[in-house]
């Protein structure tokens, strides 16, 4: 008997240490892929077996990028589309989960407005940048709504839908303690779709990126967006990529909170 | 005049394809204090009539009286509907799901809470207080749905085959513990079941019910012996056999 158990922990150990092992061997492939990447890039450019002026290379990113750095005014451009990201983000998802409660409420206007939502949602939302910005100024009101719009509809749709999916029976055992619909939306429908409204964060995150990229590209005063479209007029492609970079490491970064963030509220919610 | 009077209902389902009667003139008094059971083959009508007396549907014609009054002019809590299935919500703790009529209708005190307190104590649940539902067995979760619904303090009780999810002697065990709650506390209830053997075993008087339309076919009342005992002890009772026998039979007649 004892000498099984020892046998079992050792397996056990074993089985442990072969995670580790495994673990290590990806790492060091992802690292490995990392520095051969830049690398060659390095290599190449410097070689020039590519156009050094189209692709710049590793050392001039870094070097463009430590001069921005001294002068400071990277952290402007950084600034503007962090907040307006997170900015259009947030709207964006608020304001489809209220557009949905609406639709929940009165189920007469989600009847009436149904086709305008499937058209809405078909129809490409950057392609209303040119009139937001007619409509609101070339400033960063229209970026945050880009960054918002492209979101919302989407927001709506599969909020809405997982509002309806909700047992009836739970409005029900409400309504026989005289529930208001209010109480029934508070108490049973919201908390119930939590899981969904949380995990269209996720989705909302990367489109809202979309949204205030483009909406630089065409306001054209401050942040990345805005320094890539400089970077290509002035054929600057230093600029170009090292805006790129900057962009893939904060949409990674928020991307890895929001998931976090859903991690904790779906743990809390089913204890 | 009856505590619960329930005049000629009928109620009709319209869908786009279809109109279906679900009841035809149903009338039935109900005395305070009083246990009835509604036996009835599927699809009779039996949820659709609960739905109409708890307020939450409304007859095609006919009226239910309670007190003498319809049911959406009481300002009280009178009825309890408790539903087929527990219907917690998985994402409050037991402690947040039986307080939550009480809450809803402003009736959160000191009292009122060490009252629903108590009554989770007396069901056998003390010290659930701040799991989750998932965390309970299905026979737990059936108890505490039971005490949510008594806690709002009802008077009318709506039990919607409570027991039918439950192994056989967790339910002869409830409807023990059931039948004893309803008693102390004087409360109406209507049960329905598929069961003939718990019918017997808890109510006063049974309801047969036969479908297309659904209608009240016959009121079979329970012997004053087996009324008096506990539903375990009834099932054990000479009479109880009997009275299974002519259910049964008046079930079979029914089908013809
Ligand atoms: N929402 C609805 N729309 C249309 N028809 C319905 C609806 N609810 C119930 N019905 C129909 O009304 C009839 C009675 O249904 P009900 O649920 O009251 O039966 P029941 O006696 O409770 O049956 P069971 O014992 O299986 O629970 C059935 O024929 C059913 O098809
Ligand atoms: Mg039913």
């Amino acid at each position: 008997m004892k000498s099984k158990s020892t046998h079992i922990e050792q397996l056990h150990k074993q089985y442990i240490e072969s995670l580790i092992r495994e673990k290590r061997i990806v790492r060091t492939y992802q690292l490995f892929i990392f520095a051969f990447f830049f690398s060659v890039w390095e290599l190449s450019s410097r070689l020039e077996w590519v156009d050094p002026l189209i692709f710049s290379s590793p050392s001039k990113i870094i070097e463009l990028l430590l001069t921005k750095i001294q002068d400071g005014s990277i952290f402007t451009h950084i600034g503007y589309t962090v907040f307006e990201t997170i900015l259009g983000f947030i709207l964006g998802t608020l304001s489809g989960t209220l557009l949905a409660a609406i639709l929940w409420w009165s189920p007469l206007v989600s009847k009436v407005l149904d086709p305008y939502l499937v058209i809405l949602n078909a129809m490409p939302k950057v392609a209303l940048g040119p009139i937001l910005i007619v409509a609101l100024g070339p400033g960063f009101t229209s970026i945050i709504a880009m960054g918002a719009i492209i979101s919302v509809i989407i927001t709506t749709i599969v909020v809405y839908t997982s509002f309806r999916e909700v047992d009836p029976n739970y409005m029900k055992v409400l309504q026989t303690f005289g529930a208001s619909r209010f109480v029934c939306f508070k108490e049973a429908i919201l908390p119930a779709c939590f899981p969904t409204i949380i995990s269209t964060l996720k989705v909302n995150v990367g489109l809202s990126w979309v949204g205030v990229i483009v909406g630089e590209f065409l306001v054209s005063q401050q942040g990345l967006g805005y320094l890539i479209i400089y970077g290509f007029q002035v054929f600057n492609f230093s600029l170009v990529l090292m805006s790129l970079l900057i962009i893939a490491v904060f949409a990674t970064i928020m991307y890895q909170l929001v998931e976090y963030l859903e991690r904790k509220m779906i743990k809390s919610s089913n204890q | 005049m009856s505590f619960l009077r329930i005049q000629n209902i009928s109620h009709t389902y319209f869908t786009k394809k279809s109109a279906k009667t679900a009841l035809s003139s149903i009338s039935l008094d109900i005395e305070e204090g009083s246990f009835i059971s509604f036996l009835g083959p599927s699809g009779c009508g039996k949820t659709t009539l609960l739905s109409i007396i708890s307020g939450l549907l409304n007859p095609s014609s006919g009226q239910v009286l309670v007190e003498g009054r319809p049911i959406q002019e009481a300002e009280e809590p009178l009825i309890g509907y408790m539903l087929q299935q527990d219907y917690l919500f998985p994402w409050k703790t037991i402690e947040e799901n039986i307080l939550l009529g009480l809450r809803i209708l402003n009736k959160s005190n000191e009292i009122s809470r060490k009252k629903t307190f108590r009554l989770l104590k007396e069901i056998g649940l003390e010290g659930t207080e701040n799991q989750y539902p998932k965390q309970l067995s299905g026979g737990m979760k059936q108890r505490v749905a039971l005490v949510r619904t008594l806690a709002a303090d009802p008077k009318l009780l709506l039990l919607d085959e409570p027991f039918s999810a439950l192994d056989f002697q967790t339910k002869l065990r409830l409807e023990d513990l059931v039948s004893a709650t309803l008693k102390s506390f004087g409360k109406t209830a209507i049960l329905v079941t598929h069961d003939i053997g718990e019918a017997i075993a808890m109510s006063d008087t049974i309801c047969l019910f036969s479908s297309n339309p659904g209608q009240i076919y016959k009121q079979i009342s329970v012997p004053e012996q087996l009324r008096n005992l506990t539903p375990f002890e009834a099932r054990a009772h000479p009479e109880y056999a009997s009275l299974f026998q002519t259910v049964w039979k008046e079930l079979e007649n029914l089908e013809k």
